[in-house]
């Protein structure tokens, strides 16, 4: 438990409107760690997730107050520069995102909006990438494909890679297997369990099993309210709230 | 009731019937090879000479002028609206725009006569009275609603998830734009272009106030040129007798005009319907 | 600078100029109608208004021309209304998923992309020579009925389709026959959309000149017409006429005709977006 803290929330508030959608959360998230957020849809989980790579920022209507710090410093201050703060923060939706272009424009996309033209860089990079996100074997030799002929798991694993290429510390992962078959869904999982070995991984999911198999820890959101945060084992074995133990045991939700 | 819609099939048979009966009879008299490839186009004068191509010349120049003014302002108008403006700005901006295409095309070439010409003879002096400069920017300004709207259309129709995937990355809202959203809607921006081709080829009136009345191969839009559409009106003002060579030639003129737009039209059905279900 | 640093210069950049891509047409538009009403206005007087055209510019009026537009208008009308609204019907009603209804739907979107000047060449041959109507305003209504039939088609269509399921069945269930229910449920339901579109429709025709060009109709009319088969000229032509005569006073009467053209045009299409406002308004299914 000597780890050092790396995603904070201090008395986070957001609105939709005059929709209170996130109620006064705090917590603290562990370097190098995966955390789960559950709850039932409609909880804020997924808005809560994209505070922290400021997404929110594009929907209108939305407001956030409080603190949101990445390594002590708060992100939502003025002089935070959104595009930066993605290159430190990466992100997977729900459903495979590809861009309409080739395997290799999708991972090195990231890059070259940076600037970097040099190939041997482009190429070195993809080529790390996609083997971290374990897909090297299955696309190399045909990376100037499309990567809408990839299959829906293939194409989770493409945006994981495009997202590890600009190097990021943190990986926030909305439901990144909901729209998987189980065999994509343990691929995906199995990788989520090794990414952590290098960064601090913050997954949205709906399902338990999974949050059970791959997280450290584990978060409860219910109505907008962080309900419970413990290790997950703790969480799931012994939970302290009715509300926690009720969705974990599948009474709603 | 069918025999209504069945009256649609009857006006593009009745279209192509009666431009191919009026022009097979053009061509029994001037050879296809002579009105392809001859460099002159004079059958109102004594030495008379049936080459299409200035018309055609006239008319690409005039339509090149309108595009390269409309593409480049209604496709940044789409982004803008798109991923800049607000919300409210976009719904009172894209019927604003819209107005732009409901004025008469008579009243965009009295603009162009009167207002587009004298200005810009102040900046290039060698500019003639009648060119296909200012119709051409007329006529291009006339169709950046058909751009910007058609382009708007298909960049909002690409799905949100692939706009959060590239700001997810840390892409400025240009970058987003222009590496991701327009790529992903350029068969609709493609489809915009070429009916806006279609609509410029075919476009009369501000062409026949402002860009003059004489048939000269050239790419220069300086000066006066004549487009296939002024043609048929130059003659039809005229009093040239029914079923004369020189009426037949207007005949011959419009179907040149018509397969043009009928390949433009067919071009963008095409493409519409080829990358229509990309995202389903 | 970093290259950050040069994406959000280049990101603030296209802001400003996709600000003035977007109002340069505005702006356009603005000083043009500023030049004509300048250039024009003065010269609307109730003489102009009802003096027949004239050699001498100072003498010339539209009386020919608005009449001859407003006679087009309602010929148009009564021609193109009912076939278009009964193609769309047809089209959307009753007809089925098959070949002939796909080459349908393909012809019509390629009629409303041929060129004006061409349906001029199709109502000359005939209009004026086959059925012998001259340069009339018969033979310029049904040149134009035919130019804009496929736009109050395609509308009427989106208007049906907007009428939901639930009001047709409702009609069904009761045991009306499908003509019952599209005369009595679904064209009173879709009728402001239909309205809208045919005025669009009009206001598209009204504007036209060079079919009737084309189909003869003349710029110096000595009289009104009476009758539709008498031969006329429209605000449009009479506008392009004085435009492209050399002398300064005709271009102020061009200008001055403008105005009362775009005073049509404008009150029609405010018209058509009123009704459809007041359309979405009224129902919200």
């Amino acid at each position: 438990m000597s780890k050092r803290i790396k995603l904070e929330a201090k008395d986070l508030n957001g609105y939709y409107g005059d929709f209170h959608a996130l109620k006064n959360i705090n917590i603290a998230m562990e370097e190098k760690a995966v955390t789960a957020f559950i709850g039932p849809s409609g909880c804020g989980k997924s808005t809560f997730l994209r505070t922290f790579n400021r997404m929110n920022d594009y929907i209108e209507g939305f407001r956030a107050e409080g603190e949101i710090l990445i390594d002590g410093k708060d992100i939502y201050r003025k002089d935070v520069r959104v595009d930066e703060l993605r290159k430190e923060v990466g992100m997977v939706f729900q459903k495979p995102n590809p861009f309409p272009k080739s395997i290799y424009e999708n991972v090195v996309y990231g890059l070259k909006i940076q600037g970097i033209k040099k190939k041997s860089v482009l190429e070195e990079a993809a080529e790390t990438s996609l083997r971290r996100a374990a897909l090297w074997e299955e696309v190399k030799d045909k990376l100037h494909k499309s990567a809408l002929a990839l299959s829906g798991g293939q194409q989770q694993r493409l945006c994981i890679a495009r997202a590890l290429a600009i190097s990021p510390s943190i990986l926030l992962m909305d439901e990144p297997a909901s729209a998987l078959d189980p065999i994509s869904t343990a691929k995906v999982e199995e990788l989520i369990y090794e990414l952590k070995n290098d960064y601090t991984i913050v997954i949205v999911t709906h399902n338990m099993q999974q949050a059970g198999r791959v997280s450290d820890y584990t978060a409860f959101f219910y109505m907008g309210e962080l309900v419970e945060f413990n290790k997950t084992k703790t969480m799931f074995t012994s939970p302290k709230d009715e509300r926690t133990q009720n969705y974990i045991t599948g009474r709603f939700g | 009731m069918w025999l209504s819609a069945v009256i649609t099939i009857l006006i593009t048979v009745g279209i192509i019937w009666v431009l191919l009966s009026e022009s097979i009879s053009f061509f029994q008299v001037v050879p296809l090879s002579d009105f392809l490839t001859e460099k002159e186009w004079t059958p109102l004068f004594a030495d008379k000479k049936f080459g299409i191509m200035p018309l055609v010349a006239g008319t690409l120049l005039t339509t090149a002028v309108a595009i390269a003014v409309a593409l480049p302002i209604g496709l940044t108008i789409a982004v803008y609206l798109n991923e800049y403006a607000h919300n409210r700005m976009k719904q009172y901006v894209k019927p604003l725009l819209e107005i732009l295409a409901t004025i008469p095309t008579v009243v965009y070439g009295f603009f162009a006569l009167t207002v587009v010409t004298p200005f810009l003879q102040t900046i290039i002096p060698s500019l003639a009275g009648f060119n296909a400069l200012s119709a051409g920017i007329v006529m291009g300004v006339m169709i950046i609603p058909m751009i910007s709207s058609l382009s708007e259309d298909a960049i909002s129709s690409v799905p949100r998830s692939l706009r959060e995937a590239a700001y997810g990355m840390g892409s400025t809202r240009l970058q987003t734009s222009f590496g991701v959203m327009v790529p992903a809607a350029s068969s609709g921006i493609v489809v915009s272009v070429i009916l806006a081709i279609s609509r410029a080829v075919g476009e009369t009136m501000i062409v026949a106030i402002a860009a003059g009345q004489q048939p000269r191969l050239t790419l220069n839009p300086l000066v006066p040129i004549e487009t296939i559409t002024t043609y048929i009106v130059q003659v039809s003002l005229g009093d040239v007798p029914q079923g004369s060579l020189e009426y037949k030639t207007i005949f011959a003129a419009g179907i040149t005009l018509f397969v043009f737009t009928f390949a433009l039209n067919n071009l963008s059905f095409w493409i519409k319907k080829k990358y229509q279900e990309k995202y389903d | 600078m970093t290259n950050s640093d040069i994406n959000r210069l280049k990101d603030k950049a296209f802001q400003f100029f996709g600000i003035f891509c977007t109002f340069i047409g505005l702006v356009v538009l603005a000083i043009f109608l500023f030049d004509i009403i300048l250039e024009g206005a003065a010269r609307i007087d109730w003489d102009f208004l009802t003096s027949l055209p004239s050699r001498r510019a100072s003498r010339a009026g539209i009386l020919t021309a608005w009449v001859g537009t407003l006679w087009i208008l309602v010929l148009t009308t009564i021609i193109a209304f009912p076939l278009g609204v009964a193609a769309g019907v047809y089209l959307e009603e009753y007809s089925t998923k098959n070949r002939l209804n796909n080459f349908l739907e393909i012809n019509i979107a390629n009629l409303a992309g041929v060129p004006s000047i061409i349906y001029g060449l199709l109502g000359l041959e005939i209009f004026v020579r086959q059925m012998r109507l001259g340069g009339s305003l018969l033979a310029g209504a049904l040149t134009l009925s035919l130019l804009i039939l496929p736009i109050i088609i395609v509308t009427t269509r989106e208007a049906i389709k907007a009428v939901p399921r639930s009001i047709r069945d409702g009609s069904f269930a009761l045991g009306a026959s499908k003509w019952q229910t599209v005369w009595n449920q679904v064209l009173p339901a879709s009728f402001g959309g239909i309205l809208t579109g045919i005025i669009l429709a009009l206001s598209r025709a009204v504007g036209e000149a060079a079919p009737l060009i084309v189909i003869g109709a003349l710029a110096y009319v000595p009289f009104t017409p009476s009758t539709p088969l008498d031969e006329f000229t429209v605000l449009p032509i009479q506008i392009f006429n004085w435009t492209s005569r050399p002398q300064e006073a005709f271009l102020t009467n061009a200008a001055a005709a403008i105005i009362i053209l775009l005073i049509i045009t404008f009150m029609l299409n405010g018209l058509a977006v009123y009704l459809r406002n007041k359309q979405q308004k009224k129902i919200k299914w």
